[in-house]
């Protein structure tokens, strides 16, 4: 169980707007102890400048609403409350705020995309903060695409309030520049029967620290969380997921992948799933793989599941990391398929049926283009 | 026309000796059955002339037209004309079945078959072996059944058409009916042109089908024994039992 003998569902509690309520993270904590603090470039300590500009810009469907509001509109900070210092930095510094909403029982007729450009030309411009609101009201249902470009020092959060009944899909592509430092949470509150689909893709970057959470508010939410990486040398890419069942006959599945390549990749992943005494009936499985192409590549991976009902549904986990089989490339080398092109099929097999689940063929097309390009380094 | 010839091959596992000198030829039209009590060496001498990496060459050579193979990675010699069906072929999550045989058949053959012309020619090899077309979606070997695995190996010998297959235990874990399937598709096979055939087999059973004409018999890593089809009927009547104790 780690360092930790405080119960998971305990691990979570401390939420605040405020930075000043939370000690600056030594590195020691259990929320900290795999992210390498001092790239993160002064957003956990306070000391990083808030002087650097990420660019959002909307491309909606018709039927969304887009508005831009500053820090004292009622919508944002409603769905969910800073749980560590680097979300409270966040909340604390940004200035204006994304609201996209869909209203009551519309169906947005084409994807919604929302790209956030860094601007820094090199790192020491200081860090950028921002806040996105996505807001389905009862019915209604909505494809978004977040793009993360540039070069930046990015903290944000995003919260996504899913009506009742509503369904929303989401894709997150971080394919930050090589310098970028991304701490991010992305938060779901689900309403009674909604549904709700979150593809996460990170390429980019040199430190990405995204947090997906879910939480319900009335009963038959149900949560796809899926996720791929791909991290290179040197990169630090973390996935930190927390769905968290208070209410009863809700659903969850999160299933990440990763590939690491190069000396010092560290891909880290935790899933923290907790079913509360309330939440009878839930049904959840959390599933993560890496695969480690290269020697000096590392993989944290980290499942954990509170379990305080007698009532489950069905609650697992899994979690494997692994080399490139032998075996498989033998086979296929077998057949007269050149090594590197064994290699090629094998690892896309690996990620296939992942980049499936992506919804936006735009969006698949360019994730398999990138994977693909992954594989040529 | 075409020769292997496998020339005082040592192979090992580790530090412990498997093979310890085998002296074959296989010539094209020629069927060679090797047969063996388990744990003589009949796998270990297929995988290590496919270039299996768990398997050291400690001395000898594997020519095929004279070309050594052992000086060959894997890959180019499947290309070269070696074919090895496997006696457990192994799941591949993610690769479908289509993409497997065309990436493979566009390797051996040095150049990609038009799309249409290689449908067909999949489609045909799938009707000869009774495998239901909705196979080709399927991720390679992952959830076959034994006899499913074995008849999709015998389709890529159809597709690949080597110049030497060596097939490992083909018949094993097989049904009377999928046997039949499985030994229909190496016949075609041996009748489709200038091909030699190594079969490795424990049971007698598919020599009924598929019939050798040189039948050898493996014991503690080396062939022990050597002769016509009569070999393996009395191999039928009085087992390995002679060869086991010989060897201990």
């Amino acid at each position: 169980m780690g360092l930790e003998t405080k119960p998971l569902s305990t691990l979570h509690e401390r939420a605040s707007y405020e930075p000043a309520d939370f000690e600056v993270p030594t590195g020691r904590e259990e929320a900290w102890r795999f992210t390498p603090l001092r790239r993160l470039k002064g957003l956990h300590d306070g000391t990083a400048a808030g002087s650097g500009h990420v660019v959002v810009e909307v491309d909606p469907a018709p039927e969304v609403v887009v508005e831009t509001v500053g820090r004292d509109d009622p919508r944002v900070g409603a769905a969910y409350v800073p749980r560590d210092r680097v979300s409270a930095q966040a909340y604390a510094s940004f200035e204006k705020a994304t609201v996209i909403t869909v209203p009551a029982q519309a169906v947005a007729s084409r994807p919604t995309t929302v790209t956030l450009r860094g601007q820094a030309e090199g790192s020491g411009e200081g860090a950028a903060y921002g806040h996105i609101v996505v807001k389905l009201e009862p019915l209604a249902e909505l494809v978004l695409v977040l793009d993360h470009q540039g070069s930046a020092v990015y903290a944000d959060n995003v919260e996504f309030v899913v009506g009742d009944g509503a369904t929303l899909r989401v894709v997150s592509l971080q394919d930050w520049a090589d310098d970028a430092v991304h701490v991010s949470h992305h938060h779901a509150q689900l309403g009674r029967d909604a549904t709700f689909r979150s593809f996460v893709v990170t390429l980019g970057g040199d430190l990405v620290r995204l947090s997906p959470s879910v939480s319900y508010t009335g009963p038959g939410g149900d949560a796809d969380l899926n996720g791929i990486y791909f991290v290179d040398g040197g990169q630090h890419l973390e996935h930190r997921l927390l769905v968290d069942h208070s209410v009863p006959n809700c659903r969850s599945n999160v299933t990440y992948k990763g590939a690491l390549q190069g000396d010092g990749a560290h891909a880290v992943w935790i899933g923290d799933v907790v079913i509360r005494v309330e939440a009878e009936g839930t049904d959840t499985y959390e599933l993560n793989r890496n695969l480690l192409l290269t020697d000096g590549a590392r993989a944290d991976s980290v499942p954990n599941l509170e379990i305080l009902t007698g009532e489950v549904a069905g609650a697992g986990h899994a979690s494997a990391s692994g080399r490139l089989e032998d075996e498989h490339i033998f086979y296929l080398q077998a057949r007269g398929i050149p090594f590197d092109e064994a290699r090629r099929l094998v690892i896309q097999g690996f990620f296939g049926q992942m980049l499936e689940k992506i919804e936006v063929e735009e969006i698949r097309e360019r994730v398999a283009r990138a994977v693909e390009a992954e594989l040529e380094k | 026309m075409s020769t292997l010839e496998i020339r005082d091959l040592q192979v090992a596992v580790g530090d412990k000796a498997i093979l310890k000198g085998v002296n074959l030829t296989v010539r094209s039209g020629e069927t060679h059955a090797i047969m063996g009590p388990n744990g003589s060496g009949k796998s270990t001498l297929a995988y290590a002339i496919a270039g299996h990496p768990k398997y050291t060459i400690t001395g000898g050579q594997v020519l095929l037209d004279g070309e050594d193979l052992l000086d060959m990675p894997v890959d180019e010699r499947a290309r070269a004309g070696l074919f090895l069906a496997m006696q457990y072929p192994v799941e591949v999550p993610g690769v479908s079945v289509s993409n497997f045989l065309r990436s493979a058949v566009t390797a051996v053959r040095g150049e990609a078959p038009k799309l249409r012309e290689f449908t067909k020619e999949l489609k045909g090899g799938m009707d000869n072996l009774a495998i239901d077309a909705a196979f080709a979606q399927r991720n390679l070997n992952e959830g076959f059944s034994g006899g499913e695995k074995k008849r999709h190996e015998i389709l890529q010998l159809e597709l690949l058409k080597p110049k030497i297959a060596v097939l490992d235990e083909t018949d094993s874990g097989l049904d009377v009916d999928a046997l039949r399937v499985v030994s229909e598709g190496i016949n075609r096979f041996r009748e489709s042109g200038d091909t030699g055939v190594l079969l490795i087999t424990h049971y007698t059973r598919i020599l009924r089908y598929v019939k050798p004409e040189f039948v050898h018999v493996f014991a503690a890593g080396k062939i022990v024994e050597e002769g016509g089809p009569e070999l393996a009927d009395r191999l039928e009547s009085e087992g390995y039992e002679r060869f086991v104790k010989a060897s201990a």
